[in-house]
């Protein structure tokens, strides 16, 4: 009934109105914070005003200990990620292509992957101290799982015929996996790396925070015992920033390589959010 | 050209107008028609044509834009009571965490009758819908077409006064479709309900209703408030391939096909 | 039945063959051990039957779990409650995303310094920590599974009228359960992490505090098997989660499965 431009600015607009009341919301949120505790409700010896914590943040970003330490947590959790990545996709894809080790590794896989990996604390750091190494025990271990199990429902979900067809053409293991078995696990591994990549970011500064490695963890700690209040906060808000850009640019990632996917996969548990 | 003497649902010039910030789109123009107490009033028309819009302001569901909506000497200004509703998506509107017994049990329960009367109903009404033994089963263990009789069953254990139906079988099976049809027709002699039957399918109309209102596609008008004097025992066998039934039938047909070219009864 | 029999024999065989090899393996290979920090199997069972059959255990795991529980089920009814009227309204849910999503970012083991501020080292920071950290998964999830409710269904409820708690009773919560889990199911490993880290990071009691101990005194036997304690409490947690799940989304569960079959 309208020519097509109206039907696209009202479009935009109505995608306009929901960004200003997200930006509203943070308003709000930022607003809050600073009226909280300067009107005493909290002690600002608690919880410093929004401005202040700002203040502190911008100081904290002039100093060279503040791109050290979020390097240090980067580090930690890009190698980390890597390495499971890497690992969950190798084992997955080796378990999942027989039906044999499927049965057998299953009870073990349901076993070992609701134990926390903050178990394994205590060992990492009799071997190795506060250095990476123990972080990436800790990371490894707890992401691993995720990239897994996610990779193993893609594996099964290949359709048999498929297979069977790869087969009677001849094609090798290394054919088979590349053409068949990769484009359908795909959209799975994409759910299970930007899982991992969430509990990998966790892990990371979990450690630094109990076992005092260098990042933005141990900042949080060392500035929270001397009494650096607002500088603690600000290093909240930057841990919270790293999580929303790495949140967000999993689910990027994950749109941009099933955007072209005809995938038709189930939401298998724990797919969602 | 309404019938009976004081209507039981009165539709009085009702006109529907969807906005958003770009640009109006006008579903219902002018709808008035009356259905007396017990009627099967039937409404056909094309895709687009705005019948589940009109269905949706007769049962409350959705505001008009002018216009009103009157049952039982009463306006509707949200669901009546005395009304009840069978969608078209029967797979959507079953809860599937219920069995068959409390979906139809649970708009009962507000109802202020005794538990017993209660289980009376459910099970008298998922009689009178042909099932048995299902009461303990999800409905997601059903097939399609019982399915639907469950969410009729649903509606008839309410009890209500006008029954609404919305394309109720247009997405089930030919043979089930004819099967339900001829229960709609069992339930309401049996019931003595009114019942208002929207489809987009014009043998069925025929088939069904005592009166057919022919609706254009939007912007929505009756063409025409045709009377079915077919026998009242009809059958999908006999009365089908009666000759009046094929005239009937023509006659809608050719109505909906003026409609599309533009043409409209003049306003009164 | 005769049939049967082997065929769950088989099936239990096949479940255990790979964990007994492996237990079989570690208990081979380090039989002799004499590297300090992984010592005989044998020992650390035998510590471990010393250890955690007898006071310590409800000197420790028992405060753990208490506060774990406390922790996840008033972080569960808060996220449900918060959830769902944020869910249910447009508005609400636009302003208030992207600050729920920056508060769901932050990772919750930063919470244990922040809370130090504010209750000290007590119960209640331990419990609070879990309650801030494990509310988020909840809380979204919740939000995800009211936005996500049925049209049809919700054109149901109205026509017949339901009364607004039956209508959050019989259509909102359960008709939300499924994506709810799945946020209670995140929760359930954060929480635990937060457990242990909390009590790790200053403590008097419970099992992160115990294993901390064990380890600044090398006592290496005593930590290897409070490893061990945390796995099996891990897995404990996992099957009840798993139970409960069963048993409240088995409509659900049915449902999939007939949605596949078609």
């Amino acid at each position: 009934m309208s020519a097509p431009t109206t039907d696209v600015r009202a479009r935009i607009s109505a995608r306009t109105i929901v960004w200003l009341q997200g930006l509203a919301g943070l308003a709000g949120f930022a607003a809050l914070l600073e009226i909280v505790p300067r009107s005493g409700l909290v002690s600002p010896l608690y919880l410093p005003p929004f401005s202040t914590i700002v203040v502190a943040l911008y100081k904290e970003m002039m100093s060279a200990e503040f791109w050290t330490a979020l390097s240090d947590t980067l580090e930690a959790w890009a190698i980390g990620l890597v390495i499971s990545v890497v690992a969950g996709v190798v084992v997955g894809i080796a378990i999942g292509s027989s039906q044999a080790l499927r049965a057998l590794t299953h009870s073990t896989i349901e076993f070992l992957r609701p134990i926390p990996s903050v178990a394994l604390i205590p060992l990492a750091v009799l071997l190795f101290g506060s250095q990476i190494q123990s972080t990436l025990i800790l990371v490894v271990y707890a992401s691993f799982w995720q990239v897994l199990i996610q990779v193993l429902y893609g594996v099964q979900d290949v359709d048999p015929v498929a297979r069977e067809t790869a087969r009677s053409y001849g094609l090798g293991t290394w054919a088979q996996i590349r053409y068949v078995i990769w484009p359908t696990a795909l959209p799975y591994l994409m759910t299970g790396i930007r899982l991992a990549a969430a509990v990998a970011l966790i892990l990371a500064i979990t450690s630094e925070v109990a076992i005092d490695t260098q990042g933005l963890g141990k900042e949080i700690a060392d500035t929270e015992s001397g009494g650096a209040v607002a500088a603690m906060y600000a290093y909240v808000i930057v841990a919270g920033i790293i999580g929303v850009i790495v949140n967000l640019g999993a689910r990027a990632l994950e749109r941009r390589v099933l955007s072209w996917h005809p995938s038709m996969r189930l939401d298998s548990a724990g797919a969602r959010a | 050209m309404v019938r009976a003497a004081t209507p039981m649902l009165e539709v009085n010039r009702l006109r529907k107008i969807y906005a958003d910030s770009s640009r109006t789109v006008e579903a219902i123009r002018d709808v008035s028609f009356g259905v007396g107490q017990g009627e099967l009033v039937c409404i056909v028309g094309p895709s687009g044509a705005g019948k589940t819009t009109l269905l949706k302001c007769i049962a409350g569901l959705l505001a008009p834009s002018s216009g009103e909506i009157v049952l039982e000497g009463q306006p509707v200004i949200e669901p009546p009571p005395a009304m009840a509703v069978v969608f078209q998506e029967y797979g959507r509107s079953l809860f599937p965490w219920m069995t068959v017994h409390d979906n139809v049990m649970l708009p009962l329960k507000h109802k202020k009758i005794d538990a017993g009367r209660r289980e009376e109903l459910v099970r008298d009404a998922l009689a009178a819908v042909d099932l048995k033994g299902v009461e303990a089963a999800y409905p997601w263990q059903l097939s399609g077409g019982m399915q639907q009789r469950v969410a009729i069953a649903r509606a008839v254990a309410y009890e209500p006064h006008v029954l609404l139906m919305d394309e109720p079988f247009a997405a089930v099976d030919a043979q089930t479709r004819a099967d339900l049809e001829d229960l709609i027709r069992v339930l309401w002699r049996r019931l003595r309900v009114t019942v208002l039957f929207v489809t987009h399918d014009i043998d069925e109309s025929v088939y069904l209703g005592q009166r057919v209102l022919v609706m254009s596609h939007a912007p929505t008008v009756i063409m025409e408030d045709v009377a079915i004097d077919l026998p009242d025992e009809r059958t999908q066998l006999e009365t089908r391939s009666m000759a009046r039934f094929g005239e009937l039938r023509k006659h809608i047909y050719s109505q909906i096909q003026l409609a599309k070219q533009g043409w409209r009864p003049p306003t009164e | 039945m005769n049939a049967a029999v082997p065929s769950l024999f088989r099936r239990i065989a096949v479940m255990l063959a790979l964990p007994v090899a492996l237990i079989a393996t570690w208990w081979f290979a380090s039989a002799d051990s004499q590297n300090f920090y992984f010592p005989p199997l044998r020992t650390i069972l035998q510590t471990f039957s010393k250890l955690w059959f007898s006071s310590q255990a409800t000197q420790n795991v028992v405060p753990s779990l208490v506060r774990f529980s406390i922790g996840y089920l008033a972080a569960g009814l808060l996220g449900i409650a918060i959830g769902i009227p944020v869910g249910a309204s447009r508005n609400l849910r636009n302003v208030l995303e992207p600050v729920l999503e920056f508060l769901r970012a932050v990772p919750p083991p930063v919470l244990v310094p922040v809370l130090i501020l504010f209750t000290g080292l007590g119960n209640e920071m331990k419990a609070l920590v879990i309650v801030f950290g494990c509310i988020w998964p909840v809380l979204l999830n919740t939000v995800a599974g009211v936005r996500a409710l049925d049209e049809v269904l919700a054109e149901v409820v109205r026509s017949y009228r339901i009364r607004p708690f039956a209508r959050f009773w019989h259509f909102i919560l359960p008709g939300a359960s499924p994506q709810i889990f799945t946020g209670l199911r995140q929760s359930l490993s954060i929480g635990l992490i937060l457990m242990v880290v909390s009590e790790m990071y200053a403590a008097k009691d419970g099992i992160g505090f115990a294993l901390v101990q064990y380890q600044r005194t090398f006592a290496i036997p005593e930590m290897w098997s409070g490893i061990i304690v945390l796995g099996i409490i891990g897995i404990g947690l996992s099957l009840i989660f798993r139970a409960f799940e069963a048993w409240i989304l088995g409509w659900y569960h049915g449902l999939r499965q007939s949605q596949r079959a078609s």
